[in-house]
């Protein structure tokens, strides 16, 4: 019975579900349908990230340049936009994603051909995709009146009564579900992460894995950045600053091991809606949003202590039930 | 995650001569390095070459080089610290309020280093004693740390500081030296001596090469990586102390993303990210070099962004190109 009620997501859910509880004893507009329809929509960039995230630190990699890619992407496209205002909506999606994938390739290739940590080539990145925007942009901004109307509406058109960007969310998460769980791909993932040995001893190759984790991490950073530009209406140089430790952060209080090979699809959603939760409550509950740092922080550690005593007592109870059997 | 994909290693039968070690050993590479960059950048400007201004162009690395040396030690012992920038805007925002509480400059230096203990403390209870990876605690922290800061100052800014504390980031010690670069030197001989003469730095060697063999040869371990995590914190404590006195005011935004400029004169200087080797010589010259590097560009005009695309490819360059040679010079010999 134990199997099939995943302990971990069911806690994060309930604690979810006692934050709404409090912040709707007093203030219950919070949890109207509408209103909860726009706390999706707002955490649909984290959610999307953080599933890219999760590819990569189930690889025993980190991808800290994703805010960065993310930031490029959105600032190519808006001035491609601004170039050639025209170019359909499907092209501009294909060429975010490509360059976003080109830019996770990079990454990826550093990893597998040269194994360099992924933590020192991401952070190089990080700054080196940084710089480039300044260098494209001249550090000057694409504001909404210069992009095309069909641009910036594409994310806010609403379908079945979600907006794009909610959809782009949803379908994200159903892809990855059946990823994870149906595709060799997802399989090696895990493999790869949980045991590098007898994953290439299975015949997985470990180093294309995690190429591949970086090019899926860094496409959906590509799309995001592309939705984030158009729905904010505004590309420069600092969009999405430090949004990379919320996605780790994501991850990480949605119970993905930062060891590797341990996580799952509904842990790493529910470690973004947690964040987005606590993020759209600060101003309704009158608490300066200048709390959230410090409070993505705490929950962080409180999360990583947690994850970590789960994981010891279920490695004990694994070798005591092998023992007792043999 | 990466020992499937090593090369074959090309094994010589016996030691190179100890000139042979000396000159092809990173160090003297980075000595070679700085010494083009000075070169190139005396032709490039006209303004390179004057004492004053190269007095002024150490500012851009004393203060990161302090937290580098007590980096590097933790880095080589296998762990690492990124909440480095984020405890310097914590302890500046602590100084800043004791100012407006009417505190002199001793109680601001007890304060500042207290700050840094604290946090380095902090850290080292959740990694040592819990037994959590060092990345994710430091990356919690960073945000917690910060994120207290951003609590306490929201937009607003801490001034007024007195006089006297102008001392650490703007007096000078004699003609051009500072006195910054007189604690950057004086740290750099203490933490040399403590890694390359005591038993403390072999013990951090044994612990980053195999923390389980060290453990079985009486090396405490966790202690020792608790004193590394007090002793990076302390030193963002001093610079806390140096870059406040410098600037007069604290803003929560102080030092952002500092940890990796940190992060990259450590791994600049020839200490293994992976733990287990590097040397203070090595970071001592790669923080020359990375301030020859910003102030030549600074010189000529080059925007702040714009060079940090140079430090980025600096970090993954100097670890990319050494794997590269091997891995063509063992293709060559197989």
């Amino acid at each position: 019975m134990a199997r099939f009620i995943p302990v971990r997501e069911t806690i994060l859910a309930g604690a979810i579900g006692l934050l709404l509880v409090l912040v709707a004893s007093r203030f219950p507009g919070f949890v109207a349908p509408g209103n909860l329809a726009n706390v999706l929509n707002d955490t649909a960039p984290l959610i999307i990230l953080a599933l890219g995230q999760m590819v990569v630190i189930l690889t025993r990699c980190i991808d800290l340049s994703v805010a960065a890619n993310l930031a490029l992407t959105g600032m190519v496209v808006a001035m491609i936009n601004v170039a050639m205002p025209d170019l359909p909506i499907p092209v501009i999606l294909a060429i975010a994603v490509t360059l976003g994938a080109l830019m996770g390739a990079i990454n990826g290739i550093l990893v597998w051909k040269l194994a360099i940590p992924p933590i020192v080539v991401t952070l190089g990145t990080m700054t080196i995709f940084r710089g480039i925007i300044f260098l494209i942009s001249d550090g000057k901004w694409v504001n909404s009146h210069e992009m095309s109307p069909a641009f910036t509406a594409f994310p806010r058109a609403v379908i079945l009564g979600l907006p794009v960007l909610s959809w782009a969310a949803i379908v994200t998460v159903i892809v990855f579900a059946l990823m994870m769980a149906r595709t060799p791909l997802g399989r090696s993932i895990f493999a790869v992460g949980g045991n590098p040995h007898a994953a290439v001893y299975t015949g997985i190759d470990v180093g294309r894995t995690q190429f591949l984790a970086f090019v899926i991490s860094g496409a959906l950073a590509g799309l995001t950045g592309y939705l984030w530009v158009a729905r904010y209406a505004v590309a420069y140089v600092d969009i999405a600053g430090g949004f990379e430790l919320e996605v780790v952060a994501a991850c990480v209080i949605g119970g993905i091991s930062i060891a590797g090979g341990i996580g799952s699809v509904g842990g790493a959603v529910l470690g973004a809606i947690f964040l987005g939760v606590v993020k759209n409550a600060l101003p309704v509950i009158n608490i300066s949003p200048f709390w959230q740092l410090a409070i993505s922080g705490s929950a962080i550690l409180i999360a990583v202590a947690f994850n970590a005593r789960a994981g010891r007592s279920k490695g004990r109870i694994i070798l005591k039930s092998a023992e007792a059997s043999s | 995650m990466t020992d499937t994909a090593a090369p074959h290693r090309h094994v010589p039968d016996r030691l190179q001569s100890r000139a042979t070690r000396v000159f092809r050993s990173w160090e003297a590479l980075l000595l070679a390095v700085a010494i083009a960059i000075f070169v190139v950048n005396s032709f490039a400007s006209p303004y390179f070459l004057n004492a004053w201004n190269l007095s002024d162009a150490t500012f851009n690395f004393t203060e990161k080089a302090m937290i580098a040396f007590a980096m590097a030690l933790l880095i080589i012992a296998g762990e690492i610290d990124l909440s480095v920038a984020s405890i310097i805007a914590l302890a500046s925002t602590a100084m800043g309020l004791a100012v407006q509480y009417g505190a002199g400059t001793p109680e601001l230096v007890v304060i500042g280093l207290m700050v840094g203990l604290l946090c380095g403390a902090f850290n080292a209870v959740f990694v040592t004693v819990l037994g959590l990876p060092s990345i994710v605690v430091t990356i919690g922290t960073m945000s917690l740390f910060r994120g207290i800061s951003f609590i306490i100052l929201g937009d607003d800014a801490f001034r007024g500081y007195p006089a006297s504390f102008s001392w650490f980031g703007q007096g000078y010690i004699w003609w051009v030296f500072t006195v910054e670069m007189a604690l950057f030197a004086l740290i750099a001989v203490i933490y040399g001596v403590l890694l390359h003469k005591t038993n403390f730095g072999r013990a951090v060697y044994a612990i980053g090469n195999n923390p389980t063999g060290a453990l079985f040869s009486g090396i405490r371990v966790q202690r020792v990586k608790f004193i590394l995590f007090l002793l990076t914190g302390l030193m963002s404590g001093v610079a806390a102390i140096c870059l406040t006195s410098r600037l007069g005011s604290t803003r929560p935004s102080i030092a952002t993303g500092m940890e990796l400029e940190v992060v990259t004169m450590v791994v600049l200087g020839g200490v293994n990210i992976l733990g287990g080797s590097g040397s203070i010589p090595g970071v001592v010259i790669a923080a020359f070099v990375m301030g020859l590097v910003t102030f030549g560009l600074g010189l000529l005009n080059v925007p702040g962004i714009v060079m940090s695309i140079f430090i980025g490819l600096l970090l993954i360059g100097v670890i990319a190109l050494p794997r590269l040679w091997t891995m063509v010079a063992n293709r060559r010999s197989a």
